[in-house]
């Protein structure tokens, strides 16, 4: 087991040298909210706006021309990383909007169907169809749904989760009724890592279609959306080293050509008339107004940092961080660690509740030595009332954290309830 | 410890041991609130006779900050008026916004006045005013007042 890769990288990010709570080494533990940024990525936004800077698609003039390449070379670099066609992606401003933005396409075929002809039967929701989503979805991949079952009348079911953090996922549960089966290919609290092909060939059998959360998959390990058969994905460009405010969206062919839009403006137009307009056959039917040019632009550097170092590599060293920390964990007294007690199908991810301390005095006694974690119920409320916690504390790991992180942490953690004085 | 100015002993003692703790079934109004960023609740019943708090009550989950001020707040507020409840009110509130710049008035906020260190961390001060703002929409949802 290696934990060299921190060592090779910690230099790439300024952040991570600057100092905390009076004069102390910062040990960022919060990735999986967002990542910190290479100097690649920020240098990358500011010689966009230096050298580069005007509206994509639009100006004739050079810089313009400039711009709409920066920005389509971008697109074509994050397809590629993930296995897909650069026109079957879409940019968005995070991946709440990548979901929503189905969500809302399938509630306007809906709408659009009962009054029209069949345009958009194939996607338009009735009473006696079926919404799957796990109980363990982020908010933002439970909320949207929740909207789009209570407008079409479409019923929400669930697959469940185990005591220990794993779905418990029957084939026999998934009909011809399914429609939309929406799942997170990495839980951001338990670490649970889902067995998506699995899941898959039952989707595409009953002809639901798959949609994934891959927020917490794509900046950690090799994916590939292709290989994975789903009808889309969702996942954010700040988790994998990019600047906030670009999400991603990636939509099969037939979803990407047939969907009606979700926000209507400029770009997203074939021709506009007083009375009617229609709408472009392409990606670009999903990208209205002016999009954000210099994250995308951003977003590639970080894709290229990502490539350079290599995906199988970062996986390999946070799955050493997480083996290392959840030993310690399981033999810590009072904790109670959530999610699979094996590292083995766990992303670099572990919450845990503090027996007699609340998560918040937990990250608060953290912080005091410059330890930066997570608590709350991290948006999936339902998943902790599910497990029977209130709130939980997490800590998440990425290529930049070291060994010696995960020992500061531990150190720190294991003072925690003397200090609360519950033992 | 930089720690220690925001768990104070006072409040660590209320944590580990919260007055009022409890519901009481006689109440002239309650209310239940939730800090949607943590998922932490409380539940305040209060008995109001003649403009005056006889007595408050809670339960909850959350946070030593949250709780203790449950706690604390249970103390302050017995045989109080509402006038006084209010005025007491607007002084923690004003506490609690001073980012650490304000000198508590322990006269009046008595163990309240601990809480002058929570001002410093802007995503605690909504653990302490939580128990707070839910004794005041119970005592204002008393329609016989």
């Amino acid at each position: 087991m290696s934990f060299d890769l921190a060592d090779s990288v910690l230099d790439d990010f300024p952040i991570l040298h600057r100092r905390v709570r009076g004069n102390q080494k910062l040990v960022y533990l919060d990735s999986a909210a967002t990542s910190q940024k290479p100097t690649e990525v920020i240098e990358a936004v500011s010689n966009y706006y230096e050298t580069t800077n005007a509206t994509i698609h639009r100006s004739g003039h050079e810089l313009g021309e400039l711009a709409s390449a920066a920005y389509e070379s971008a697109r074509a670099n994050v397809a590629s990383f993930v296995g897909v066609e650069s026109g079957n992606l879409v940019f968005t401003k995070n991946a709440t909007e990548s979901i929503n933005l189905i969500a809302y396409a399938i509630l306007n075929a809906t709408l659009l169907n009962s009054k029209d002809t069949n345009l958009y039967r194939k996607y338009a929701l009735k009473a006696d169809d079926e919404i799957w989503l796990t109980e363990m979805e982020h908010h933002a991949n439970l909320v949207p749904w929740q909207h789009l079952s209570k407008v079409t009348g479409a019923k929400l079911k669930y697959i469940a989760v185990s005591e220990d953090g794993e779905l418990q996922f029957d084939a026999n549960q998934i009909t011809r009724k399914a429609k939309i089966i929406a799942v997170t290919h990495q839980s951001n609290v338990l670490g649970t890592i889902n067995n998506i092909a699995e899941i898959s060939k039952v989707a595409n059998l009953n002809n639901a279609l798959l949609i994934l959360d891959a927020c917490q998959s794509v900046p950690h390990l090799p994916t590939n959306f292709a290989e994975l058969g789903v009808a889309a994905a969702a996942w954010s460009g700040h988790k994998m080293l990019g600047p906030t405010g670009i999400g991603l969206l990636y939509l099969r062919n037939d979803l990407l050509t047939e969907l009606p839009p979700f926000l209507f403006g400029g770009n997203m137009i074939e021709n506009v008339t007083f009375e009617q307009s229609t709408f472009r056959s392409d990606n670009g039917r999903f990208e209205a107004g002016t999009m954000n040019i210099a994250q995308a632009v951003g977003l590639s550097a970080a894709v290229d940092y990502l490539k350079n170092v290599g995906m199988t590599k970062i996986h390999g060293h946070e799955s050493a961080l997480i083996k290392y920390a959840l030993s310690e964990l399981l033999q810590m007294p009072g904790i109670r660690v959530l999610g699979p007690r094996s590292a083995d199908n766990r992303g670099g991810i572990v919450s845990f509740e503090v027996n007699g301390v609340h998560p918040h005095d937990v990250s608060q006694f953290l912080d005091a030595k410059g330890i930066a974690v997570r608590a709350g119920h991290h948006c999936a409320w339902p998943l902790h009332r599910k497990i029977g916690a209130v709130a939980s504390t997490r800590a998440s790991f990425y290529l930049y954290n070291t060994k010696q992180d995960v020992t500061d942490f531990l150190d720190a953690l294991s003072q925690v309830r003397k200090y609360f004085k519950v033992v | 410890m930089h720690l220690d100015s925001l768990y104070q002993e006072i409040i660590l003692d209320h944590y580990r041991n919260p007055a009022g703790n409890g519901l009481q079934d006689k109440f002239s109004g309650e209310a239940f609130h939730i800090n949607t960023s943590c998922g932490d609740e409380v539940k305040v019943r209060v008995l109001v006779q003649d403009a005056t708090i006889s007595q408050m009550s809670h339960v909850g989950v959350g946070c030593s900050i949250s709780r203790a001020s449950a706690s604390i707040l249970h103390d302050l507020t017995k045989g109080v008026s509402v006038v006084e409840f209010n005025r007491l009110l607007d002084e923690f509130v004003n506490l609690m916004h001073s980012q650490g710049k304000m000198i508590p008035d322990e006269q009046i906020l008595g163990d309240a006045a601990a809480f002058a260190g929570v001002s410093k961390y802007p995503a605690r001060v909504k653990c302490a005013l939580l128990p707070w703002m839910a004794m005041k929409e119970a005592i204002e949802g008393d329609s016989r007042e």
